[in-house]
C-alpha cells in the first residue's frame, strides 16, 4: 500500500481562549490573530517537515488548499509544491488539490499543474476538490448554486487542455476561451493521475468510477466515523460493476507514534486538543450555503436518518463528531496513538477493513512542534511503515500512481538542503 | 373564497400562479422563501385588486427552472416572460425582498411592461457604509428574528403543514434560498442604481422601519434614482418581511397607491 504524508499547515499559535472569544476559525477569523513574522517560521518549519517526510521514505507528500482559514495556511498549495518539487527527488507530490471551479479561467490549473509535473519530472498527483463551502462560497464568493456545474465544466476544460494537441476553442456555459493551448504540457501522458476528495455523496462516487479517478475521503474524524462512508463507496463500486481495487480509494488518518503507549498518550494530547478544540471551531452559519449540497444528497441525508441509525447500531460505528477532550478524541478514533506495533496493527486492520490502498497520514496536527513532528514521522517511517508496505501489493496494481521520467533522464537538482543534516 | 391555482409556462419555465380578488391586476413576486403557503397579506390585498402571485423559478411553485438561469438578466427575462404569461403585462408589478430585485429589473429593462411598480424592501442596492445583512450565512435558529419583528412569523411561513411530504418540504425550502442566491450571491448587489433612471412608471417604495436585512435608508436612494414619481412609505413595527409582520398595513398602502 501507499503511505502518504499530509500537511494541513495549521497556524500553531491560536490563543487559549480562541473557542470562547472568537466566532470561527474559518472565513471571518480575525487578522489580529495572525503574526506574519511567526508565520515565516511556521511556513519554513512546515516545509522542513514535508521534506523530512520525503527523506524518510514516504511514498508521497501532500498539500491542500484552504482560504481564510486558521488551520490551513495554503491558499495556494501549488506554491508549496513548487518548492517541494525542487527539494525532493523520488517522492510523489500530491496536491490535494486545486478547487477548480474557483479559477478563472480554469486553464490556470491546467497550466500550473503542468508546470509542477514538468519541474518534478512527472511526480504530480492532481487533486480536483469541489472545495468546502467555507472556502469556495464564503471566502472566495463563488455562487453555491452554480459551483458544481462550474466544477464539472472546469474539469472538462482542464482535461481537454491537457490532452488536445491542437489549439482549440472552448465555448462553455461559464467559460469561453477562443484560444486554448497551454504551455507547458504535463510530463505524464495523457495527464497526471486525478484524485477527487469528497464527502459521502453517491454522485461523486459514481463520477469517480466513471472517470477512473481515485476517490478520497478526507475526514478529520478518523476511521470509526469514516468506515460507514467507505463501506458505502465500495457498495456502490460493486453495484456498478467496478473491481474492488483498494487503490481506487484514499483515506486520511491522524496518527501519533511513540516508543511506549504512555509516552504516545502524553506527547499527542496537546496537539490533538489544540486541533479539535480550536482548529475545527467553525461558525455553523458558514456550513450550508443554499445549493452547495445537491438535492439528491439532501434527500439521501433526510431519508437515511433512520436507516443510518439502524446501520450504526448494527455495525457499532455510531461516532460523535464533536469530541474535544483527549480521551474522547482517542475513543472515537479521530487520532490513533500508540507504540509502532500498536499503530501498525490498527492501521493494517483499518486499511483492510476499509479496503483503502492510499493511506494519508497526518503526523503533524494542531500545534505540534517541528521536533515532535519529525520524531513522529521518523518513528513511523522506521517502525510502522515496514509493517504496512506489503498490504494489497500481491493482489492489486496501483493504476493511479504517478509515472515519473526515468531517473537517468531527470535533471540533477542542486537546491541547497540544510535540514537533512539536522 | 379561496385563491385559485393555475400553471403557466413561458419559454420552457413552468410556474404556479395563485389568483384571488377582482379589479385591476397586480402581479406579486414574493420575498425571501417565496410562497410555500398562502399568506394573509394577499387576502387583504385581494379586497382591492386581482392578485396574481407568480412563483419565480426555483421558489415554491416555480419548479427547478432556476437551474437554467445563469445571470441576473436571465432571471429578469424569465420574470418578464412569466408576468406576461400570467396576463399581467402592463399591470401593477409588486416585488418584495428578493422578488423586489427582479421587479426593479423588469421595470428598468422593459419600462412599457409595468404600469405601476411596488417595491417592498427590495434587494439589489449596496452601500459600503451600511451594507445589507447576508441572509444566506445565518444559523437556522437566527433567521426568524432577522426577517420579522413578530416572533415566529417567518418560521410559521416555512413550517411544514401536516399533509406535507416530510422529505420534499425541507428540500423545497432550501431550494427557495438557493434560487435567490443564484442571482444575488454573494452580496446581493445588482448595481441596479445604474438602471433606476429607466424606471418611469409611478412607484411605491415600502420599507419596514425595523428591517434588519435591507437598511431602510436605501428607500432614499430609490426615491432619488427612479425617474418616475416615487412615493415612500414606512411600515411601523415591521421588519424585512413586513407582509408577515403588518399584513394589513402593507395591503392598505398598496391600495392607496393603486387608487391614486
Amino acid at each position: 500500500m501507499k503511505l502518504m504524508w499530509f500537511h494541513l499547515m495549521p497556524y500553531t499559535e491560536l490563543p487559549d481562549d480562541f473557542r470562547d472569544n472568537h466566532p470561527s476559525v474559518w472565513v471571518d477569523i480575525h487578522s489580529s490573530l495572525f503574526d506574519p513574522q511567526r508565520a515565516h517560521h511556521m511556513y519554513n518549519d512546515f516545509m522542513d517537515e514535508l521534506e523530512f517526510a520525503a527523506d524518510c521514505g514516504f511514498d508521497a507528500i501532500c498539500v491542500n488548499e484552504h482560504h481564510s482559514n486558521g488551520y490551513g495556511l495554503m491558499p495556494s498549495p501549488n506554491l508549496i509544491a513548487s518548492s517541494l518539487a525542487r527539494r525532493t527527488k523520488d517522492t510523489a507530490l500530491c496536491v490535494m488539490g486545486n478547487s477548480i471551479a474557483l479559477y478563472n479561467p480554469p486553464t490556470r490549473v491546467a497550466e500550473e499543474f503542468a508546470m509542477l509535473d514538468c519541474i518534478s519530472g512527472g511526480r504530480l498527483i492532481a487533486g480536483f476538490p469541489v472545495g468546502s463551502p467555507m472556502d469556495t462560497c464564503f471566502a472566495l464568493g463563488q455562487n453555491p448554486s452554480m459551483l458544481r456545474q462550474r466544477y464539472l465544466e472546469a474539469h472538462d476544460l482542464i482535461m481537454k487542455a491537457w490532452t488536445e494537441k491542437d489549439t482549440f476553442a472552448f465555448n462553455g456555459r461559464f467559460n469561453q476561451q477562443r484560444y486554448v493551448n497551454i504551455w507547458p504540457r504535463p510530463v505524464q501522458r495523457p495527464h497526471p493521475p486525478v484524485w477527487v476528495p469528497g464527502g459521502g455523496s453517491v454522485e461523486t462516487w459514481r463520477w469517480c468510477a466513471e472517470m477512473e479517478y481515485v476517490y478520497c475521503y478526507l475526514s478529520y474524524y478518523g476511521y470509526k466515523a469514516g468506515m460507514q462512508t467507505m463501506m458505502g463507496f465500495w457498495d456502490e463500486m460493486k453495484r456498478i460493476g467496478k473491481d474492488m481495487n483498494p487503490y481506487r480509494a484514499g483515506f486520511l488518518q491522524f496518527v501519533g507514534v511513540a516508543e511506549t503507549e504512555q509516552e504516545a498518550y502524553d506527547l499527542y494530547r496537546e496537539p490533538a486538543e489544540y486541533f479539535y478544540g480550536r482548529c475545527l471551531h467553525v461558525d455553523p452559519r458558514f456550513a450550508m450555503p443554499p445549493g452547495y449540497t445537491t438535492e439528491a444528497t439532501q434527500r439521501a441525508g433526510i431519508e437515511s436518518q433512520v436507516g443510518r441509525a439502524a446501520k450504526e447500531q448494527r455495525t457499532n460505528i455510531a461516532v460523535s463528531k464533536s469530541a474535544r477532550e483527549y480521551d474522547a478524541i482517542l475513543d472515537n478514533g479521530y487520532v490513533i496513538t500508540g507504540t509502532p506495533d500498536q499503530v501498525a496493527e490498527r492501521l493494517r486492520a483499518i486499511a483492510k477493513e476499509m479496503n483503502v490502498g492510499h493511506l494519508m497520514l497526518l503526523l503533524q496536527f494542531g500545534n505540534m512542534s517541528k521536533q515532535l513532528t519529525q520524531y513522529n514521522t521518523k518513528l513511523f517511517a522506521e517502525k510502522v511503515m515496514p509493517q504496512l508496505r506489503d498490504l494489497f501489493d500481491d493482489e492489486w496494481e496501483d493504476h493511479w500512481w504517478p509515472t515519473p521520467m526515468a531517473d537517468e533522464n531527470r535533471a540533477k537538482v542542486s537546491a541547497p538542503r540544510m535540514m537533512a543534516a539536522e | 373564497m379561496d385563491h385559485s391555482e393555475t400553471i403557466i409556462s413561458a419559454h420552457g419555465i413552468e410556474s404556479r400562479v395563485w389568483r384571488k380578488g377582482s379589479g385591476p391586476k397586480l402581479a406579486y413576486l414574493a420575498g425571501f422563501a417565496g410562497l410555500p403557503k398562502w399568506i394573509p397579506m394577499l387576502d387583504a390585498l385581494a379586497t382591492h385588486c386581482e392578485v396574481n402571485a407568480i412563483s419565480l423559478p426555483g421558489f415554491p411553485g416555480g419548479g427547478r427552472g432556476h437551474l437554467q438561469l445563469d445571470s441576473l438578466f436571465e432571471f429578469a427575462l424569465a420574470t418578464h416572460d412569466l408576468v406576461a404569461a400570467a396576463g399581467c403585462r402592463g399591470a401593477t408589478l409588486m416585488g418584495a425582498s428578493v422578488g423586489g430585485a427582479l421587479a426593479m429589473e423588469v421595470a428598468a429593462i422593459w419600462p412599457d411592461s409595468v404600469g405601476k411598480l411596488v417595491l417592498q424592501s427590495p434587494f439589489g442596492l449596496y452601500d459600503d457604509a451600511n451594507p445589507p445583512t447576508d441572509p444566506w450565512a445565518q444559523r437556522g435558529d437566527k433567521v426568524d428574528a432577522l426577517m420579522c419583528e413578530t416572533e415566529g412569523a417567518y418560521n410559521a411561513l416555512i413550517a411544514a403543514p401536516g399533509n406535507a411530504d416530510a422529505v420534499e418540504w425541507p428540500i423545497e425550502t432550501v431550494r427557495a434560498r438557493e434560487a435567490s442566491a443564484r442571482y444575488l450571491w454573494p452580496n446581493s448587489a445588482t448595481h441596479v442604481e445604474k438602471r433606476l433612471g429607466r424606471i418611469v412608471c409611478p412607484t411605491l417604495v415600502l420599507w419596514g422601519d425595523a428591517d434588519k436585512v435591507q437598511p431602510p435608508g436605501y428607500a432614499g436612494a430609490l426615491r432619488d434614482g427612479i425617474a418616475g414619481p416615487v412615493t415612500v412609505e414606512t411600515i411601523a413595527g415591521a421588519g424585512h418581511m413586513a407582509e408577515l409582520d403588518r399584513p394589513d398595513a402593507v395591503a392598505d398602502a398598496v391600495a392607496r397607491f393603486l387608487r391614486a
